[in-house]
């Protein structure tokens, strides 16, 4: 995470203020026209002194847990001047000072606009960005694969699709909000009433209601080490597909850690979510902690996204370097929240599988459902199976 | 013009110790006008901030419990059918006035209702805005952003004064950006060790200093513990007042009532399970 630096010129408080705003915005935080001038109607009321001033930004331009944990960070960075400033503007062009810095920030966060700055290639000696861009060159020493070899938009728009009609199937019959209907188990009162009075207060007709049904939402755990390599591409490509089709779901990458991606695979530039999620899942294609990865989902994500309204879709193999028991427990624990857990398994297709691998062995009693899956026609073919949960 | 600092003055006042990040939100969130939205743990004590708000306003608390199925008939008005139906047998042989038949006395206010109908503007507690569902949420937000509630048969029913409104969620559902735009936000943390001293001291005074001080480094180092459900605020005090109940004066002086405290502190199975006599020992040691 790259501070912001200051042009050398200032261009008053206003343009401060909003400039913070466009330093926060481009660290992910969601903030509007609005906001600014909100912080700018905060500040007017507030003492001048740095700690004041950084409450009060603080309250107006946090959202979530995790903006409020990383804003003091950014705001030194900004107001503090936690990066260096650059002494001198050039006189010629007026964005000079600014513009280098700013690129800079946004490949650090993958949030680069337009051309993609990580190399083509297989993950090997590609030749590099043509118009020296450095921080491709990190970014490629850092990991071993680059998704956008793995998943094509191609693929994406497919998954899309299957995503769709899985959602779909995904129903939950439990809601409690009534909703008027022609046939309805309770009596609608009010309805009723109203109809009563053109026949002289004799409820004639009775107006009732119904509990409709209502979507679940879906988190859907990944497994990206290197025994699943050959089955991330319909995988990930069906997660990019949910998160596209269906805005409550959540999606996770995890090999010996978990990754929440969800918010890189909705970003609107499907190259730009790749190119994200590659940077956040560095370590694909390695070892595989299936048990701590997902008690770590179960202590924190879970305990935000997941309720009873939830389906929990594991695509994994199951293959654990860690005891049984880790993955047993925290597949139990999971469970606890209510919410129904799928796993789907690439391997379970192969005659005479069974769940030998001792983890899966242990998750299996929580399940709600344990299928086979390896390519995105495999999904699809689920649908009534889902349907049926 | 007012500072944050008076509103901590104030809340302190009514034994409440806020951070100075949460005073500045309530004071933003004063003077704004805009709804705060409280996040954080079970048992950080964020329904006790509207409480101990409205105390040092001296005005009116109005709670609206969310739960799941949450309809607008709970929340903001719902009509006396008995009533109406009573009143138009009343009348007979069909000369029910409708108009009279749907308006005020007929109207039960429910609390999003009578929020913005008080004289003196109350402090208006949404808690558990999570656990209600997204169509609540919408709703919530058009009367948050206008302050005014429409009924078919009466009309627009506009704020007489605007309500300071607080939101409480602990991330049983993920909250809407719209709604969290529209709200200032401060996220309520366990406290640190000085805090939770304070809130002790101004809620129990009759707990001794030193074992004040033992309790709360038990407390904070058992939420350093694996558990399932991390004690709050609200169950360290339980556990103050049991001790102090139990005429405990040092708290690794006797491990059966110790063990037996627990029961404030730890509320499952297997919460009480991991935390053995020896590891409570262990703790009540290092908090000594």
């Amino acid at each position: 995470m790259k501070p912001t630096r200051f042009a050398a010129r200032d261009d008053g408080p206003v343009a401060r203020v909003a400039g913070f705003m466009a330093h926060l915005r481009l660290h992910g935080f969601r903030l509007g026209v609005g906001e600014a001038d909100l912080a700018l109607r905060a500040l007017a009321v507030t003492r001048p002194e740095v700690e004041s001033v950084r409450a009060a930004l603080k309250t107006v331009s946090c959202g979530s847990a995790e903006d409020w944990a990383r804003f003091d960070g950014l705001f030194d960075a900004y107001w503090r001047n936690g990066g260096r400033v650059r002494a001198k503007a050039v006189p010629q062009a007026p964005h000079a000072a600014a513009s280098p810095a700013a690129r800079g920030a946004e490949g650090a966060s993958g949030g680069g606009r337009g051309r993609p700055d990580t190399p083509d290639g297989d993950g090997g000696e590609a030749e590099s960005g043509s118009d020296g861009r450095l921080i491709a060159s990190t970014i490629r020493s850092l990991m071993k694969k680059d998704l956008r070899d793995v998943v094509s938009a191609e693929d994406i728009a497919a998954a899309e699709r299957v995503a769709h009609k899985l959602g779909a199937a995904l129903r939950d019959r439990r809601s409690r909000r009534a909703k008027a209907a022609r046939r309805g188990a309770k009596i609608d009162l009010r309805r009723t009433l109203r109809a009563s009075l053109s026949t002289g207060g004799e409820p004639l007709r009775l107006a009732r209601k119904r509990r409709p049904d209502r979507p679940v939402r879906i988190a859907a755990l990944v497994d990206v080490s290197g025994s699943m390599t050959l089955y991330a591409r319909p995988f990930l490509a069906f997660l990019a597909g949910l998160m596209r089709a269906d805005g409550q779901s959540g999606a996770y990458l995890f090999h010996t850690r978990l990754v929440r991606i969800t918010e890189a695979l909705r970003d609107d530039d499907l190259f730009r979510a790749l190119n994200r999620i590659t940077l956040l899942a560095d370590g694909f294609g390695g070892g595989s902690r299936i048990g701590a990865a997902l008690s770590q989902f179960a202590a924190t994500y879970a305990r935000r996204f997941v309720n009873g309204r939830t389906v929990v879709l594991i695509l994994s193999d199951g293959y654990d370097t860690e005891p049984a028991e880790a993955l047993g427990a925290s597949i139990a624990r999971l469970a606890r929240r209510g919410c129904r857990i799928i796993w789907l398994n690439p391997l379970k297709g192969w005659r005479d599988y069974a769940p030998v691998a001792a983890g899966m062995a242990a998750a299996l009693p929580h399940l709600s459902l344990f299928a086979s899956a390896a390519t995105l026609d495999d999904l699809a073919a689920l649908e009534p199976e889902f349907a049926r949960l | 013009m007012t500072q944050w600092t008076d509103i901590q003055a104030d809340l302190a006042s009514q034994g409440y110790v806020a951070p100075p990040d949460l005073a500045m939100a309530l004071h933003l969130s004063l003077v704004l006008g805009r709804p705060l939205l409280l996040e954080g743990a079970a048992g950080v004590g964020k329904t006790e901030v509207a409480r101990a708000l409205a105390m040092a306003k001296g005005c009116d608390l109005i709670r609206l419990q969310c739960y799941e199925g949450l309809d607008a008939a709970q929340a903001i008005y719902e009509w006396n059918y008995q009533r109406q139906l009573l009143a138009i047998r009343a009348a007979g042989d069909g000369h029910t006035d409708e108009a009279q038949l749907f308006s005020e006395p007929y109207l039960l206010e429910r609390p999003l209702l009578r929020a913005i109908r008080q004289p003196v503007a109350p402090v208006l507690l949404i808690d558990e805005i999570d656990r209600a569902d997204e169509e609540f949420e919408a709703y919530l937000l058009e009367i948050l952003s206008d302050f005014q509630i429409t009924i078919p048969e009466m009309g627009t029913i506009t704020a007489v004064t605007r309500p300071m409104v607080i939101l409480t969620a602990n991330g049983t559902r993920d909250l809407s950006d719209a709604l969290r735009r529209r709200c200032l936000y401060a996220h309520v943390d366990y406290p640190d060790r000085a805090t939770e001293l304070a809130i002790l001291q101004a809620r129990c005074p009759g707990v001794s200093a030193a074992l004040g001080g033992q309790i709360v480094a038990f407390v904070q180092s058992l939420r350093h513990e694996d558990l399932e459900k991390k004690p709050g605020v609200a169950e360290m005090l339980d556990f103050a007042a049991a001790l102090a109940g139990l005429g405990i004066a040092d708290l690794s002086s006797d491990p059966v009532v110790l063990q037996a405290a627990l029961a404030t502190l730890l509320k499952t199975q297997s919460d009480r399970a991991s935390i053995t006599t020896e590891v409570a020992q262990r703790l009540a040691g290092k908090a000594a």
